[in-house]
């Protein structure tokens, strides 16, 4: 094939012009948008990022490093989906024009395959994210962590891996999907049938949390079933431009959850409960998967909503003393899946808070899937905002709902030293909790 | 433009804040003016008034033009670039200078963005009221230059109302400085109010004053549907009539709450034929008094439901609501080509009955909206810039509109400019002795027409840009 053909093939994955011409370029995106707000250059903006689509697509103009360079800028919080009147998807159109691109000789080859064989290999598969993170664990427990910062040792190769090395969370000592049980019963009678997803990262960093969801479900009333078929749910590739393997993996959960029983299926990581609330449009040109897909994703539920509509029935310990406690937006949950009233309800309902409003609460953190890794300095510029808007608060506690958020933050904790515990809302619950 | 020229503007505001890449003068090439747009030769970032003056010598000496730009949201083409211009970007002019709280002033910056103006003054118990649609994204340089509405302006008045005084570098340079903190000044030509809503044909504005007023401490919102569309028109004139001046009362008809329901859920009745969103705001029982009052009035006039916001975050939902009415039309078609005719208060059902009359003669489909208390109607009409048929019997239906508008004593446009989209208009409104006025009035101040030319209206027979060289180089003439 010759270039030309080539480039024009690729072209055709970007959206249709139908879809491109939704944008009538009022500008209502502008105030929301992180990386407008960055630069102030209209390119930077949602805006302009359509406008250079849509050239690009009709074969206007010509793809350029610019235009790979604001593709990837961008952090997908999608923001700006939730401020388009006009209902502009454009999420999809960013995600489809990184695809395009990664296909460039504007984006490093290497990097391409570095960041692919690293979402394929290490986070998609359970067991190799589990190796790495015991690799992790054992750099930490030895002590070697403390030997690579306190010599900064790192900073001798580059200055963002030092800095990118400090973003790397405490793993756990166990991981969760090995400690829940296929089928975990609640001690009195079963008020709910749910079943649960429980992340990648969710379980090899953070494997505490699920272990409270777990707990605090039980307390509920749930009957929750976890399958252990299950795998990745697929969005930090299909949000990085390997549509194709998220949607082998999205099959692959909707077989492993469909052999059962429940009505809610509950996900506690904003990114994942997102990518699976969309199978249903993803895989709807699918015939084999359609309408499974559907089915799938109408039963998916953040944690924080499924207890905000169940409204289920918690005996807290009346002694503790309330604690001025905020809560962060993760984009993947007020954006993507429109919840943002519901943990709010949750939280200022429990006896041990005493709620501030976080000023510029969905605001973008930086973290973005691997934006924070791949985009390092960018993303600390959102990190910075957003740790000044926690501090301005006072509170000693800081919700978010989301694992890549959680790191964010608690690495804003370190590096603007701020002193405030990061939690997610479930794991209060669980402290509240009259028997803790 | 020439490669000197380039260099030279280069040289002026540093390589840093110079943008000639193919794909910085794409997205500099549009506002949120639908169908229009036109490339610009460079876009440029000037960090001082000494920088913007250089510029327009530059642009009188080398004959280039120079198109002012705040956000990019205007509705009339303003601010999208003309034949061999760069684009001067204020955004980044973005610093509340001063807010007086002993003269209940405030000194911005131009690229201050509106929304953010009000927030800070607010925490002062102070009050900015003009607020158009685009309030959290538009600045207050766009607002002085269009002469900014909004939801307020029955009331409050409009930008206009607001502006103490302006700076701004002249089209040859020079630094004009008019205006100030007395509330009374009548030295010389009201200059001040001559800027407002010149478009950027007059100079860059660099710095503004504004009034400030104290924030009313209560508000009332209600929402009221209505089965017939005259009805809703009827209610407007009564309360009118009455004698009631409400802060804000707007009208949407059952296509533009559709789609505003499709974007914000908040549960608005689909089947209504228009609705009505009131607010009345003040000090003490009066505001009680005047929402009951509306009540009356309102039942009298066949209205099938009320509604009271219970507090004021419902009350900031439905405005918001409102605000987004002009963009979430674009739901149902890829092209929203909204205009704002407006007419006296009392005319108001009958402009609604021609808006509904023009989208059956001329087979378009139109989603109408906009500020009933001031008369000021945003007509939309839904459809696809890329089919030529369907543009045309849009054209069409404005023009039928706009002449009916100014058979009752109306304007083209209420508070969204003339730009390019409207100039072919102004002088059935303006009249031939008002043009000419406006046009000699550019050339004292603009002698070579080189600030955002071909807006307003056409100086010729000078040609705007450069005389073509090449046959392709010629476009087609429009009147």
């Amino acid at each position: 094939m010759s270039k030309e053909i080539q480039y024009k093939e690729l072209l055709k994955i970007l959206p249709n012009d139908d879809i491109l011409q939704q944008c009538m370029h009022c500008g209502m995106c502008l105030a929301t948008c992180p990386t407008y707000d960055l630069t102030k250059l209209e390119r930077s903006s949602p805006r302009g990022r359509i406008a250079m689509i849509k050239s690009v697509a009709r074969g206007e103009m010509e793809m350029s490093r610019i235009f790979a360079d604001e593709m990837n800028f961008c952090l997908d919080c999608q923001a700006c989906e939730t401020a388009c009147p006009a209902g502009v998807k454009y999420g999809r159109m960013v995600e489809t024009a990184r695809v395009v691109v990664d296909n460039t000789k504007f984006v490093s080859k290497l990097g391409v395959v570095i960041k692919r064989f690293a979402l394929r290999k290490v986070v998609a598969s359970r067991n190799g994210l589990k190796f790495v993170s015991r690799l992790l664990w054992l750099y930490q427990k030895i002590g070697l962590q403390k030997f690579v910062q306190t010599t900064g040792i790192l900073k001798f190769f580059s200055k963002n891996l030092a800095e990118i090395e400090t973003l790397s969370p405490v793993i756990a000592d166990k991981f969760s999907d090995t400690q829940i049980k296929e089928i975990e019963l609640p001690n009195g009678e079963v008020k709910y049938k749910t079943a649960f997803h429980f992340g990648c990262l969710m379980n090899t960093m953070f494997a505490d949390i699920n272990m409270d969801t777990i707990d605090v479900l039980k307390e509920c009333g749930c009957k929750i079933i976890t399958p252990k078929d299950q795998v990745c749910c697929g969005s930090l590739m299909g949000h990085n431009g390997d549509m194709e393997f998220a949607l082998k993996l999205a099959r692959k959960n909707i077989d492993a959850f469909d052999k059962h029983d429940y009505d809610f299926l509950i996900s506690n990581s904003a990114g994942c409960g997102a990518f699976m609330k969309d199978y249903a449009h993803l895989l709807e040109d699918d015939p084999d998967y359609a309408e499974k897909a559907k089915r799938f994703s109408s039963k998916v539920k953040d944690v924080m909503e499924f207890f905000a509509e169940q409204k289920p029935v918690l005996e807290f310990n009346p002694a503790l003393e309330p604690e001025l406690t905020t809560y962060h937006d993760a984009c993947h949950l007020i954006h993507a899946q429109k919840v943002s009233a519901q943990p709010r309800e949750v939280i200022k309902s429990l006896p041990g808070v005493e709620y501030k409003e976080l000023d510029e609460a969905s605001w973008c953190c930086g973290s973005a899937g691997i934006y924070n890794v791949v985009r390092y300095d960018d993303a600390i510029k959102q990190l910075e905002r957003k740790m000044n808007n926690i501090k301005n608060t006072n509170a000693k506690i800081v919700l978010t709902g989301n694992p890549g958020c959680m790191g964010q933050i608690k690495h804003g904790t370190k590096k603007f030293n701020i002193d405030v515990e990061v939690l997610h809302p479930v794991t209060l619950i669980k402290r509240l909790l009259n028997n803790q | 433009m020439d490669q000197y020229t380039a260099e030279k503007l280069k040289s002026i505001v540093g390589k840093d804040n110079f943008f000639d890449s193919k794909e910085d003068k794409l997205v500099y090439s549009y506002d949120g003016t639908p169908v229009f747009k036109q490339l610009p030769e460079a876009v440029l970032f000037p960090q001082d008034e000494e920088q913007i003056s250089q510029i327009l010598k530059l642009a009188n000496n080398e004959k280039f033009n120079v198109v002012p730009r705040g956000a990019g949201t205007g509705l009339s083409g303003g601010s999208i670039p003309v034949d061999n211009s760069v684009v001067v970007v204020m955004t980044k002019w973005n610093k509340i200078l001063e807010i007086d709280p002993d003269n209940l002033t405030a000194w911005v910056q131009p690229g201050v963005v509106t929304g953010a103006l009000q927030k800070e003054v607010e925490k002062l118990g102070l009050f900015y009221p003009p607020d158009p649609g685009s309030l959290n994204v538009c600045t207050i340089g766009g607002n002085v230059a269009n002469n900014a509405g909004g939801l307020r302006g029955l009331k409050y008045g409009v930008t206009k109302n607001y502006v103490l005084g302006v700076e701004m570098i002249l089209p040859n340079g020079e630094l004009l400085k008019t205006g100030g903190k007395n509330m009374k000044d009548v030295a010389g030509y009201n200059l001040r109010d001559f800027i407002v809503g010149s478009e950027g044909t007059l100079g860059i504005i660099t710095k503004v004053l504004l009034k400030l007023i104290p924030k009313p401490t209560q508000s009332i919102t209600l929402l009221i549907f209505f089965n017939k569309l005259i009805d809703a028109g009827k209610t407007v004139s009564d309360i009118i009539s009455s004698h009631i001046v409400p802060s804000m009362m707007e009208f949407l008809d059952h296509t533009t709450i559709n789609c505003v329901e499709d974007y914000t859920h908040i549960g608005l009745p689909r089947n209504s034929e228009a609705i009505l969103l009131i607010e009345i705001d003040g000090r003490g029982s009066a505001v009680q008094e005047d929402a009951e009052t509306i009540r009356k009035i309102a039942v009298k006039n066949n209205a099938s439901a009320l509604k009271g916001a219970s507090d004021e975050n419902e009350a900031n939902t439905l405005k918001t609501a409102r605000r987004s009415a002009f963009s979430a039309l674009a739901r149902r078609m890829p092209t929203t080509i909204l205009e704002d005719a407006t007419v006296p208060r009392s005319e108001l059902p009958v402009m609604i009955e021609k808006v509904t009359k023009a989208a059956k003669i001329f087979d378009v489909t139109f989603g109408n909206f906009g500020h009933a208390g001031d008369g000021n109607l945003h007509p939309t009409c839904l459809t696809d810039e890329r089919n030529s048929k369907e543009l045309e019997k849009a054209h069409k239906a404005f023009d039928y509109i706009f002449n009916e508008a100014i058979k009752l004593g109306g304007t083209i446009t209420g508070e969204h400019g003339t730009g390019l989209a409207k100039k072919h208009f102004l002088e059935k409104v303006a009249g031939p002795a008002g043009v000419d006025m406006m046009k000699r009035i550019k050339i004292a101040i603009d002698q070579n027409n080189i600030l955002n030319p071909g807006k307003i209206f056409t100086i010729s027979p000078k040609c705007e840009g450069h005389m073509p060289t090449k046959r392709e180089q010629i476009k087609d003439f429009h009147v």
